[in-house]
């Protein structure tokens, strides 16, 4: 493959990629045309792309008031942001310590790493909605928040990284007169970022996207992440409007996909990295 | 006592006495240290020679706190340190890999290890830690501190540069700062060359052994490569299969090796060694060659008989007074000609220096004689142990 | 002070080695803690509980059996569920490999316009899944619908797409193949890049002339481990099919796309049955640890190639 194509070759990949991309585009672009579009134009049941009256102000001020908008984005950022610090306080030590330090027991410890890893989220949704149930948990922050605090996934990654920094750092750290645990924050972490960015684009990536678990915890719409947010739009109008709903949707993928294109080799970077490993 | 007779710079302090005792160490099945016992005076400058995996590394991190023995101890300055950590034992090390913070800059690298030491927990914390009570006096000595260090090694246009914008060498004196700030007891410098090109090498051999004469401290130094080992000690530890086989001053242990082990593996080409047996009458046959050598072995016990490549002659053709072999190959290096002449019925061919304008006087194949001077041989029993001469066994009491 | 030393200070060192212990387990402990709270934990109860008649918020639970695998077994409901699962894997998985394979190869195939389409490709990814499944269920409304628009101006009559019996699943298969088509394709680069130059120079010169001689020559083998193993996760991301379902079509219409998440949903968190809805996710998590250590074994293998 590693040779230029002929002229024909390069007009058919163009045409054949051009056509993928038209499909892949598509919900994108047709999102976002509806978003503009008043309603009677939306109903005519003809093929237009650009609407004829502009409705974009409108559609956006519905979208962002008839439910609390701003609020289930600013759920979303502080959820995310929770669970990623949590995630790097409560991972990153056990890595550091699976990866670099003597004791008995890391065997088995790691052994259960490796297993946990095989268990979807899905699997365990059931008995800790029963926990929080319990301990009246439910219906909280801390139910958004809390099962991700751990992060087999964080911890394996991390190990792998930990395993290639040199003992020798470690050692004179520990001569210089750090502890493990100033080791683990001074040392480590800094040295980590760019797994730790790896990592981090991958846990956003997937909590601002998560459904199943918020649908299951949370009921009160003070608490609701952006993809309820939008499910609840939905319902909400009965799904007749459908330009304050097209303005809804595109509110709510747009954080991460204006993330994606400012910084697109990381993004696809951290998710091909944590693919694979994962 | 013949430590201090033998360490020619001995302060009268005990600051940097090092003292180690029956130390050992296994990693499962293998033992790694059996037994090291080992005086070192203040301010000594003492190299540890030996193969890769001998357990030079091993006896390094447990003196300096980063490794636990099984058995033995070790005192620093006289005071026990077994129950210490690292940086309680004021020490400081180099390490081969350098070993600096990626993500601090030189002169943080620098401060790192005072800023532990000087500062409180709360006064370190990032941001908030600046606004602590006496953190900016404290601060100022410790810029000052690494400015001084900086300059003695020539390095001040680098401290505001990350590790990964520096040479090799730059990050050895980095390195080499670093431990010097905090002005130990003790320096430990574990193969801190090793990964430097041949040239660079020269040089911060020199550099080391220069910073030793201007700091006076203790430094133990870790190497494989002999020439580091001859060129800076004031004694050198040569170590083997986790023990220390002789502890003596560079030129001893190159022109008087306790151990074949020693002889063999200092000196480049390496030592010839020949099987001989005692005759019985103040005298050894190597070969047919009698070789005066005054000791008590009954007559035909097996010995071994070593002579460097520098100390035999060789001549063309057949000489009753030499060991007759053939010319198998030539070394020219420019300096110093090398023939291997192989004797008949022993493997390894015996290397002799020659001068190198005599090259045409040795065509490869042709019969070669070697003369051994017999002064100049030394003797080791079967098990590789050293034999001495009567006679010179008590001079050398004298000497 | 020789003597002295000679005695090695046993007490000391040990307080020594108990404190690296210490640091692990102060370092690990956390982690450890939450592990088998949120993952071992309830690993183990969900298996316990499928042997239960609990209910959610009842105050008792008896011992059962087997039971509620039997009436899950005996249950049309949860028999399509698992069918519906299965078509759905059949076709994703097949579907969006393929395609980000092809995406793959004829990207890197050329250097114009490469760093847009492989941003286009990805788009989907990283997209709020719920949010575009709203989209395209706009896009697939039978009369306001983009795609049934455009169909119409090319004289073809559309269908209802997802209150279809016969189309309904199809229809989620599709955009379950949209949306992973991207992250398929960038493993494949990922795969692609690592092979060496040398490799199709080496094959030119054995005389592989065409395009097609070279991907078969050298190209395929060497993605082939990639590819297992892309196969493997797409299979496992399918298995976990359940927010287009919510949101789209409740397992609707008539069951036709009712699958095994959205089962353990409604049953669970729904009618409150979570004994049954432990025993369906019981079966969940079997197939899809089956594909997990079908890929562990594939990763293993992968090591030794590398
Ligand atoms: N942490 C360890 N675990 C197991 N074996 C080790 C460890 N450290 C060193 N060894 C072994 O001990 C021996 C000596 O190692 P080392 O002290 O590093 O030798 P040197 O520095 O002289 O090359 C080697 O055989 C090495 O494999
Ligand atoms: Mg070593």
């Amino acid at each position: 493959m590693r040779r230029p194509l002929g002229p024909v070759g390069a007009v058919l990949r163009h045409v054949v990629l051009m056509a993928g991309a038209a499909v892949m585009l598509a919900p994108f672009v047709w999102m976002v045309l509806t978003s503009f579009k008043p309603q009677a134009e939306i109903l005519v049941a003809e093929l237009r792309l650009l609407p004829t009256r502009w409705a974009a102000a409108e559609n956006y001020a519905t979208a962002m008031t008839r439910v609390p908008m701003l609020r289930f984005l600013v759920n979303g950022a502080v959820v995310t942001a929770a669970i990623f610090v949590l995630q790097v306080l409560v991972n990153l030590p056990c890595a550091y310590a699976l990866a670099k330090l003597r004791f008995r027991g890391r065997g088995v410890m790691f052994a259960v790493v490796l297993l946990c890893l095989l268990i979807p989220h899905h699997v365990v949704a059931i008995p800790i909605y029963i926990l929080f149930h319990q301990v009246g948990l439910l219906d909280s922050y801390a139910a958004l928040v809390l099962p991700f605090a751990i992060s087999v996934f964080g911890i394996f990654l991390m190990r792998q990284f930990f395993m290639t920094v040199p003992n020798d750092l470690i050692d004179a750290a520990r001569i210089d007169g750090l502890g493990e645990f100033g080791i683990v924050w001074r040392i480590m972490l800094p040295t980590a970022v760019p797994a730790i960015t790896a990592f981090g684009i991958f846990s956003v990536v997937a909590h601002w996207n998560d459904y199943f678990w918020p649908l299951i915890v949370v009921g009160s719409e003070e608490l609701y992440t952006p993809p309820l947010g939008v499910a609840f739009f939905r319902l909400n109008d009965q799904g007749t409007e459908y330009g304050p709903l097209m303005a809804a949707a595109t509110i709510v993928i747009l954080p991460l996909v204006a993330a994606f294109l400012v910084a697109q080799r990381r993004f696809i970077e951290g998710i091909t990295f944590t693919g694979m490993k994962n | 006592m013949t430590t201090v007779a033998l360490a020619p710079r001995v302060a009268e302090g005990a600051r940097g006495r090092v003292t180690i005792r029956g130390l050992t160490k296994s990693f499962g099945a293998t033992r790694v240290l059996r037994g090291v016992d080992l005086d070192i005076a203040d301010g000594e400058f003492v190299t540890v020679l030996g193969p890769s995996g001998c357990g030079k590394s091993t006896l390094m991190r447990i003196i300096a706190g980063l490794e636990r023995q099984d058995g033995g101890s070790v005192a620093i300055g006289g005071r026990a340190v077994d129950a210490l950590r690292p940086d309680q034992r004021d020490i400081a090390m180099v390490f081969q890999s350098y070993a600096l913070y990626p993500h601090l800059t030189v002169r943080d690298n620098i401060a790192l290890p005072l800023r532990m030491r000087r500062l409180t927990f709360a006064q370190r914390l990032p941001l908030v830690g600046r606004l602590v009570p006496g953190v900016r006096p404290t601060e100022r000595a410790i810029d000052e501190a690494v400015r001084r260090v900086a300059a003695v090694l020539q390095i001040e246009p680098l401290l505001a540069r990350k590790p990964g914008q520096l040479s090799g060498g730059q990050k050895q004196r980095v390195a080499v700062g670093r431990a010097m700030v905090r002005e130990p007891r003790v320096f430990l410098m574990d193969e801190p060359l090793s990964n430097l090109d041949a040239e660079l090498r020269v040089h911060m051999r020199a550099e080391i052994a220069e910073l030793h004469r201007a700091l006076a401290t203790t430094f133990i130094y870790v190497t494989h490569d002999q020439a580091e080992a001859m060129t800076m000690s004031d004694r050198v530890v040569v170590m083997m299969d986790g023990r220390p086989l002789q502890v003596a001053p560079p030129a001893r242990i190159y022109d008087d090796p306790e151990d074949i082990r020693v002889a063999r593996f200092v000196g480049s080409p390496r030592i010839n060694v020949l099987p001989a047996a005692a005759t019985g009458r103040g005298s050894l046959d190597m070969r047919g060659l009698e070789l005066p050598f005054d000791a008590d072995l009954a007559a035909g016990t097996a010995v071994q008989a070593a002579f460097r490549p520098g100390m035999a002659t060789a001549v063309r053709g057949s000489d009753p007074s030499g060991l007759a072999g053939v010319l198998r190959h030539r070394e020219n290096l420019g300096s110093d000609l090398f023939l291997h002449v192989a004797l008949p019925g022993i493997e390894a061919p015996v290397v002799v220096r020659v001068d190198p304008t005599a090259v045409a006087d040795f065509p490869v194949g042709e019969a070669v004689s070697v003369r051994v001077p017999p002064a100049h041989a030394l003797v080791f029993d079967a098990a590789g142990a050293r034999l001495r001469p009567r006679a010179s066994a008590a001079m050398r009491r004298h000497g | 002070m020789a003597d002295a030393l000679a005695l090695p200070a046993p007490a000391a060192m040990r307080r020594r080695g108990f404190g690296e212990a210490m640091a692990a387990l102060s370092l690990a402990g956390p982690a450890m803690a939450l592990m088998v709270l949120f993952l071992v934990g309830p690993l183990v109860v969900v298996v316990l509980l499928s042997a239960t008649d609990y209910q959610l918020g009842a105050r008792s639970l008896s011992y059962v059996g087997l039971a509620n695998y039997a009436e899950m077994f005996a249950d049309r409901v949860f028999r399509k569920s698992l069918e519906n699962t299965l078509i759905y894997v059949a076709i994703v998985v097949p579907a969006s490999v393929a395609l980000g394979l092809g995406a793959a190869l004829l990207i890197e195939a050329g250097t114009s316009l490469r760093a847009f389409y492989r941003a286009v490709y990805f788009l989907p990814v990283m997209a709020t899944l719920i949010a575009m499944a709203i989209v395209w269920e706009f896009m697939l409304h039978p009369t306001l619908g983009l795609i049934n628009l455009a169909l119409r101006e090319i004289g073809v009559e559309g269908y209802n797409w997802l209150q279809d019996r016969r189309t309904a699943l199809f229809t989620l298969c599709g955009i379950g193949v949209w949306q992973s088509v991207g992250f398929n394709m960038v493993l494949f680069m990922a795969g692609l890049t690592a092979i060496p130059g040398e490799l199709y120079e080496a094959a030119a010169v054995d005389g592989a002339r065409t395009g097609l001689d070279r991907f078969r020559t050298v190209t395929w083998p060497m993605l082939g481990p990639v590819t297992l193993f892309v196969v493997v996760i797409t299979a496992i991301r399918s298995f976990q099919v359940f927010d287009t379902v919510q949101v789209m079509t409740k397992g609707g219409p008539n069951r036709a796309t009712e699958v095994l998440l959205y089962t353990m949903y409604s049953e669970g968190f729904s009618f409150f049955r979570t004994g049954y809805a432990a025993a369906v996710t019981v079966v969940f998590l079997v197939f899809v640890l089956a594909l997990s250590l079908l890929k562990t074994w594939v990763l293993n293998r992968r090591v030794h190639y590398a």
